[in-house]
């Protein structure tokens, strides 16, 4: 008996909605074995992994900040990744755009106007803009490979941010470590919930989420950003202008990576460090991919990479466990929940091997 | 003869798909030395019962004997070492390799060592296929690509050779010698199996035919006995309607070609020069010429797919165009039905209802920017019903549709959007008869309700039956339209030779990877006698 994988003619919705089950239920049994082998017990590491992380409001509270930018850097990569705009480089986007809307924080660090926080997303938004802008002009006009192009930018970026905060805006009474002044309260976010870090940056997140929405699935741009990725041919065809796709895609990618990267200077950081960023640009893109570049699927993604994220540590913490083995566990969630969405566009079929009987001839 | 039993006989094979029952029970004998015929319209269950025949396909029931004995045809190599070749519609060779590469790929060890190159001379000449095995694939016509896909099934000995429409890639006078190596297969006792919805030239080559319709034999005759109106009406169930149109009434010039001058854009390309026409509201105006002469150059730049410097070398109304890009002439009221339907025409993943919308949004299915999903899929279930496009619904996917059944949907989705200018390249290639007739007849609606409608074909009967008139391109020219009435089939022959061009101005020719596309002319065509 051999299994072979055969095309379905339409994308089943059936295994749309297993594909996340049985990938759970793979992750299970392979952290079974994992934790078992290294004399833990499973339950407890499951319990420390998924339970604990929000076993309490702030736990709660901690997990909505964490998927907050992750759902909104997911949600601009994804309108770019359906139209085969490859984004790489959110992580940069984001440095830049918090070095954007920090600059004025610090800037204007006396002011005391209820605008300045809205003026930060604005400049971050642009500077994350400006920072996807380089791949795009090059792509469209010496069609230069965005992927390499928005990945090294994103080094340039974090030595950008390293050197204004060693230098120019080093705060002068911070002991010389390299960070800027703390941002003022009218620079940052005030918590939502009382004894939280959870801030009003959940909430643009949600609505840079619900607007991405409405332009990827209802939108005719957004239906023809995702013709111009499936079918390239086909968008000439209409008259899909393949320039303003790859505009479009990197663009809205960038604005929403620099809109949180000013609201992680703005929230849980109120300083611009070199260490803004634990790496959430990087992780959008499979937090997008997890979600199948559906807004819908980029929050439930951001919440359980998120949650991954804290029960990472929260078993590090609990049970001694080495952070390589917490890795490992999260990749292999990770790589159950991609591996698993096959079963959407393909079954499984068994093979019968050459030589067996055939079925039984049916009169005609 | 008659005592042995059939090469191949089928009975009561039986193939259900999901949305569809492909073949029903159906029987074929196919004797030793026998060029049979299998006839069908689209979806009608020949390409399943090929593939059926070849290994690719498991039947859901049914009996396959192989000289007497039953068989189960697993894979494809249990086909091939069975003596079963197949010939596809759709070539599978590497253009970088020669080709003794490409036949030595396909060929086990045992039949690929010694002296392949020797052997691929010997068989190809001795059917009348010359072939030169140390020539990169990529240089050759598609006529010659067709021959080396020959020559690696003859290379295995076969006993039964399918052949799948091999013809719709070659002109007139390849067909004839493919037809001549054919019948010296047959005469060597091979039985060969040959698909296609061409008429004429299954009567002048098969000596059986079983004729399919919506998966079930309806009948099995003597195709030399039958006219071509008989076997339609065996493939169809009915009548072939014939076209109706009214006398000529041609009115203002819609679109207007001013001696269009376009450098090829690949070096496998073919450049257009000085190419002058003008198709009036109210007229079909017809380009015949042999593939690969400019007509994909030609559509591109009329489409809009490729702009052109020179604004005013396409007009729409009076108005320069040639600068905009096909949006913006769509926006002025053309319409394009290009060659190939998946991958350009349909976004072969997405559905019927969102391939409406690739082109029709204009037909007020977008307000601020959003789209009215329901004026959508009423758009696509109309064009589904109103020209017969077997799918399962608006929501079925575009790739999940026979070719021919895609085609009407991207016709009837140009057509009913009511353009001023109709453009269609190929509009009935690979439909069948009944649907081929149809969509003919929608276009000479159009032009009854005044719309302007150009038409590139290689069908000559095609473009005799509905065009008012008709011009012809070679070699990136294109000759002086002239009235239907009097352009003869042999002048349209001569000019599409290239008769028309004048010495001295015969551009440099390419050889072309694209040719597997069916872009560039074949040989043939230039040895053509004017």
């Amino acid at each position: 008996m051999r299994l072979r994988l055969e095309a379905r003619p339409e994308p089943s919705r059936v295994a749309g909605w297993l594909a996340p089950l049985i990938a759970a239920a793979a992750t299970l049994v392979v952290g079974f074995v994992l934790f078992s082998a290294l004399g833990k017990d499973p339950v407890q590491a499951f319990r420390a992994f998924f339970l604990k992380p929000v076993a309490d409001l702030y736990g709660v509270s901690e997990l909505l900040l964490k998927a907050s930018p992750l759902m909104l850097i997911a949600t601009g990569l994804a309108a770019g990744y359906r139209a085969n705009v490859w984004n790489i480089g959110a992580e940069g986007q984001l440095l830049v755009g918090a070095i954007a809307g920090g600059g004025l924080a610090l800037a204007f660090h006396d002011a005391d106007s209820p605008l300045l926080l809205p003026a930060m997303i604005a400049a971050g938004a642009l500077g994350g803009m400006a920072w996807a802008a380089i791949p795009a002009f090059l792509r469209t006009r010496f069609n230069a490979n965005e992927i390499l192009v928005s990945l090294m930018l994103v080094y340039v970026a974090t030595h950008l941010l390293s050197w204004l905060v060693h230098g120019p805006w080093r705060d002068p009474e911070g002991f010389n470590f390299p960070q800027s002044k703390l941002f003022h309260a009218a620079a940052t976010y005030a918590p939502l919930l009382e004894g939280t870090r959870l801030n009003g940056g959940l909430l643009v997140a949600l609505g840079v989420v619900a607007l991405g929405y409405l332009f990827m699935q209802k939108s005719l741009a957004g239906f023809q950003m995702r013709v111009a990725g499936l079918a390239p041919a086909a968008a000439n065809y209409a008259g899909i202008s393949s320039r303003r796709t790859v505009w479009l895609g990197l663009l809205g990618g960038g604005a929403c990576a620099g809109i949180a990267g000013v609201q992680e200077a703005a929230g849980p950081v109120g300083q611009l460090l070199p260490s803004l960023s634990p790496g959430y640009g990087f992780a959008a893109i499979i937090v997008a991919f997890v979600g199948r570049l559906h807004p819908l699927g980029i929050v439930l993604a951001s919440l359980l990479m998120s949650l991954l994220y804290l029960g990472g540590e929260s078993a590090q913490l609990n049970l001694a466990l080495p952070s390589a083995v917490t890795g490992l566990f999260q990749g292999t969630l990770l790589f159950f929940l991609l591996a698993a969405d096959v079963l959407v566009h393909y079954r499984l079929r068994v093979a019968r091997p050459a030589g067996s009987p055939a079925p039984v001839a049916r009169a005609a | 003869m008659s005592a042995s039993p059939p090469r191949l006989a089928l009975r009561g094979i039986t193939k259900v798909y999901p949305s569809v029952v492909a073949n029903d029970g159906v029987a074929l004998d196919v004797l030793p030395g026998e060029i049979h015929a299998v006839l069908g319209e689209n979806g009608a269950g020949k390409s399943t019962l090929m593939k059926i025949i070849y290994g690719v396909v498991k039947p859901d029931a049914g009996t396959i004997r192989w000289e007497g004995s039953p068989v189960q045809i697993a894979s494809p190599a249990r086909a091939r070492r069975l003596g079963i070749g197949m010939v596809f519609q759709h070539f599978s060779l590497f253009e970088t390799l020669t080709v003794a590469e490409n036949i030595a790929l396909a060929l086990d060890a045992r039949r690929a060592g010694g002296d392949l190159g020797q052997r691929i001379r010997d068989v190809s000449a001795h059917y009348g296929l010359p072939l030169d095995p140390d020539r990169h694939v990529h240089t050759m016509s598609v006529g010659e690509r067709q021959r080396v896909e020959i020559a690696r099934c003859l290379l295995q000995d076969p006993r039964l050779l399918i052949m799948d429409e091999p013809t719709s890639v070659l002109t007139p006078q390849a067909v004839e010698k493919l037809f001549a190596t054919l019948r010296t297969l047959a005469d060597e006792g091979c039985s060969i199996l040959y698909i296609s919805h061409k008429l004429d030239e299954i009567r002048a080559l098969c000596q059986k035919a079983t004729v399919l319709r919506a998966g079930r034999v309806t009948g099995t005759c003597d195709p030399r006995e039958e006219s071509a109106a008989s076997l339609a009406r065996m493939m169809i169930g009915g009548d072939l309607p014939h076209p109706r149109r009214s006398a000529p009434k041609a009115g203002a010039e819609r679109l207007v070609v001013d001696r269009l001058t376009l450098p090829a854009d690949d070096p496998f390309g073919t450049s257009l020069h000085a190419i002058s026409l003008a198709v009036r509201a109210g007229e079909i105006v017809g380009i015949a010429g042999v593939s690969g002469n400019g007509q994909k150059e030609l559509m591109a730049a009329l489409s809009g797919e490729r702009p052109v410097a020179d604004a005013g070398a396409v007009r729409l109304d009076g108005r320069p165009v040639g600068s905009l890009d096909a949006a913006g002439r769509r926006a002025l009221g053309l319409a394009f039905v290009p060659e190939e339907r998946l991958g350009r025409g349909a976004v072969p993943d997405m559905s019927l209802a969102e391939n409406v919308l690739l082109t029709a949004h204009r037909q007020s299915m977008v307000r601020g920017g959003f789209v009215r999903s329901e004026a959508v899929r009423a758009f696509a279930e109309q064009t589904i019903a109103a020209f017969g496009v077997k799918a399962a619904g608006a929501h079925a996917a575009a790739r999940s549709l026979s070719g021919g059944n895609l085609q009407k949907f991207v016709v009837g989705r140009e057509i009913r959007q009511r353009p001023r200018v109709l453009i269609a390249a190929q509009p009935t290639w690979g439909v069948d008869v009944g649907a081929a007739a149809h969509i003919r007849q929608a276009l000479i609606d159009l032009r009854e309700d005044g719309v302007a409608v150009l038409v590139v074909s290689e069908e000559l009967d095609e473009l005799f039956e509905i065009c008012d008139r008709l011009a012809v391109i070679a070699q990136g020219r294109l000759s002086e339209a002239k009235d239907i009435a009097e352009c003869g089939a042999d002048e349209i022959g001569q000019l599409m030779a290239g008769s028309f061009i004048a010495p001295g101005a015969h551009p440099h020719r390419h050889f072309s990877p694209a040719g597997a596309l069916g872009l560039d002319p074949p040989p043939e065509a230039e040895a053509r006698e004017p």
